[in-house]
């Protein structure tokens, strides 16, 4: 059996090859092939492992297995000695999410960072479905991430509203999906983003020019086929819904963006993608495209999921109230959200004190390793815990503290953030360092 | 000129309204107004002189505890979300003749404010006895809400009681119901400065009224669903670098007053680089953000016009 990467890898190296005598449409028939044995391949892996995790950009669930994930994927994960790169390159400690491992996997994160360290620019570009108004937790934390990219890098960050996505798979009305994605455009700028660095942009609204140029050339290269095997597509999907990968995809090039933008767009500028890891399979095929159309391929560092409050079983979901920590919740309620979390704690206290907290069941743990930023602090706690010394609601009324905290910076934050800010952070213009 | 106190006193006699009369220090604020009037002889009000973005103006007279949400009172008058504003300076002594510190429903007894909507809160009318400026600050007045829509009868104009905290649906289908009450004629104050829409002077010189200090930043271009207090003074923080300034030393010295019992001088300053860094830098984005929001919006309306 050929693994999904020895197989991009053959094809690639087919293509470059053949693409000089070829034209390219035996390229890409060549590619339809090479995707048909794969697929054959592919369909009898999949019945011999029985996996439950379910990974896909649109669903999440089952008992997600973190490494078996990167091993499906194909992606790499990030060690010890490529944050230390990366605290060195950029002079100061890096983020909590990185430290504790929650941005946990790479593709060609050492090539962006050998990229800096010879002078050259890179751009960060994340994105957002507008599917809500309300946002939780798991869904800041791209951002977050995203900011503190661009403030140890000194970058610019293109972020994406997909308010096209959420009608096409959501059957929201456009006029919702816009205004909803004005609001999230509020949340997302109080998370700290540089106006003067930062352009955010709906994807009704930008497509057209060199961003649509570059779309037709992405589709292109996608055949139905490969479409309907990296995202499970079938013949009863909209047209819509298959357009719309090239769309998530042109963002990565930086010939997708108006002249402004970018003050040296000459050549190619490499791109880095913060993401959560379920969006690999779009890069994926972002990635594959890249060469043939003489682009950069984006690199990705990628993300676990976020645990909801439930349990470890998938990602939060809107429809359950209890399962995330909203940003408009009150004091009162992330207390009583917090309690509610599922815990390691054991059933009495003896047992708590016998056998200690089983730290990888528990959510308020797990939060704080995300959220805390003193390191000596968690270590206590997970050692007090781990050890039974101390208790589950310690660590409840801890988390309690640490999340309200951000969650009412947040809002500060966001209370500040004008119909004109929006409309500054939204507007082509050229970003300066 | 417009009515004077005194001529407004002598008129409400004429028309044998009850009402008493208080003498105090001027006053700008209502803070400084409960200090000399206090609430056993009615209730006070504060007073807010507005105007929408095609030069109508409203005078919105609330119970100082009534929340009076810009965005939503925008909507309903069929403004849009942003439409309404505080009115500048100029506005109040052209239209309304009086100076800062004094908006009252009264100031519709001048023919210059013919054509300012005057809005009431509903719950005026549940109150004995309701005070304002008789377009003077340094003197207030109590009468009963029967008195006042005496009064407004005798100068042609209809009183208006509105539920001010009423949030209703504003649609296709539902038409915003205030939307009667806009004025038909707008009204061009001469001497006005630079229209740039955001730049919203933080200082307490906004036109009078008489809500608190940090009330005077402009709720209705705020969004979330956070309670006004907190987006008034988040607003007022970013835009106005002495609100900036104070925020900081907010915080320095709290974190030095809760952690400074004993420690060592050096500790304690790594203590504090250490917690307010990422605070201060998070604070210093949004400033940044808002100033260069600023200077956006007033690029884009500084385009030479079209010939």
């Amino acid at each position: 059996m050929i693994d999904k990467t020895e197989i991009e890898r053959i094809k690639q190296v087919i293509v470059e090859k053949l693409s000089s005598i070829h034209t390219l449409k035996r390229v890409q028939k060549i590619n339809q092939l090479v995707d048909e044995i794969a697929g054959q391949e592919e369909r009898e892996t999949e019945s011999l492992s029985s996996e439950e995790q379910v990974v896909t950009p649109w669903v999440v669930s089952g008992k997600i297995d973190h490494d078996k994930v990167i091993e499906k994927f194909g992606c790499k994960r990030i060690d010890e000695s490529l944050i230390d790169r990366v605290e060195r390159l950029t002079s100061r400690r890096a983020h909590v999410f990185l430290r504790r491992g929650f941005f946990y996997a790479h593709r060609d994160l050492d090539k962006i960072l050998d990229c800096y360290e010879s002078g050259k620019k890179f751009y960060l570009y994340t994105g957002r479905g507008p599917s809500s108004e309300s946002l939780h937790l798991g869904h800041l934390i791209p951002f977050l991430f995203t900011k503190y990219l661009q403030e140890a890098f000194k970058v610019p960050v293109v972020i994406q509203i997909t308010d096209d996505e959420k009608k096409i798979w959501k059957k929201l009305e456009k006029e919702e999906t816009k205004r909803l994605g004005r609001e999230n455009v509020k949340d997302i700028i109080a998370c700290g983003f540089d106006a003067s660095n930062t352009f955010i942009f709906s994807s009704y609204a930008t497509v057209g020019g060199k961003f649509y140029e570059n779309v037709v050339e992405i589709a292109d290269c996608i055949t139905v086929n490969k479409a309907n095997s990296t995202f499970g597509f079938t013949g009863e999907v909209s047209t819509a819904k298959m357009i719309f990968p090239s769309l998530q995809a042109a963002p990565s090039f930086s010939s997708s963006f108006p002249h402004k933008l970018f003050p040296d767009e000459k050549k190619n500028i490499p791109c880095l993608i913060p993401c959560a890891i379920d969006q690999d399979p779009y890069f994926r095929l972002t990635r594959d495209v890249a060469p043939r159309l003489d682009f950069i391929k984006p690199a990705l560092i990628e993300s676990k999921f976020f645990p909801a409050l439930r349990g470890n079983n998938g990602k939060m979901s809107a429809s359950d109230a209890n399962s995330a920590i909203y940003i408009n919740d009150s004091a009162a309620d992330i207390k009583k959200k917090i309690n509610s979390a599922v815990t390691g704690g054991r059933d009495n206290l003896e047992d708590q004190k016998k056998y200690g907290a089983n730290l990888k069941e528990d959510i308020p743990f797990q939060y704080l390793s995300f959220f805390l930023e003193d390191d000596a602090e968690l270590e206590h706690i997970k050692k007090e815990y781990g050890e039974g010394r101390m208790t589950t609601g310690d660590v409840k009324k801890r988390l309690v503290q640490v999340v309200t905290e951000i969650v009412e910076r947040h809002r500060m934050a966001r209370a500040a953030v004008t119909d004109e800010m929006v409309d500054a952070f939204m507007t082509p213009r050229p970003l300066f360092e | 000129m417009g009515f004077s106190k005194d001529h407004l006193l002598a008129r409400l006699q004429e028309l044998q309204i009850d009402y008493s009369k208080y003498e105090h220090p001027p006053v700008l604020t209502v803070e400084e107004q409960a200090k000399y009037v206090s609430s056993s002889e009615g209730a006070l009000s504060k007073n807010l002189f507005l105007k929408d973005k095609k030069n109508r103006y409203y005078i919105v007279s609330a119970m100082t505890d009534t929340k009076v949400d810009m965005k939503v009172l925008s909507q309903r008058l069929g403004l849009g979300k942003g439409g309404i504003r505080m009115a500048p300076e100029e506005a109040l002594s052209e239209l309304l003749q009086v100076s800062l510190g004094c908006v009252t429903p009264f100031a519709v007894v001048n023919e210059s404010a013919r054509d300012v909507s005057l809005l009431l809160d509903q719950k005026f009318k549940n109150q004995a006895l309701c005070i304002f400026h008789p377009l003077s600050n340094d003197v207030s007045v109590s009468l009963n809400t029967l008195g006042l829509d005496k009064f407004l009868q005798s100068i042609g104009r209809d009183s208006v009681y509105i539920d001010l905290e009423a949030n209703p649906v504003v649609g296709r289908d539902q038409p915003p119901d205030l939307a009667v009450y806009v004025p038909s004629n707008s009204v061009v104050v001469p001497e006005f400065p630079t229209k740039t829409a955001s730049i919203q002077t933080a200082s307490k010189n906004v036109s009078a009224e008489k809500t608190k200090p940090v009330a005077s930043a402009k709720p209705s271009k705020l969004a979330g669903n956070v309670k006004s207090a907190v987006e008034d003074s988040a607003l007022l923080v970013f835009k106005n670098p002495e609100k900036f300034v104070e925020e900081i030393l907010d915080k320095t010295t709290a974190l030095l007053l809760s952690e400074g019992k004993g420690e060592n001088v050096t500790a304690l300053a790594e203590t504090f680089r250490k917690r307010l860094t990422s605070e201060f830098t998070h604070l210093a984005v949004m400033y940044k953000n808002t100033a260069y929001s600023q200077g956006f919006y007033a690029g884009t309306q500084s385009q030479p016009k079209r010939p």
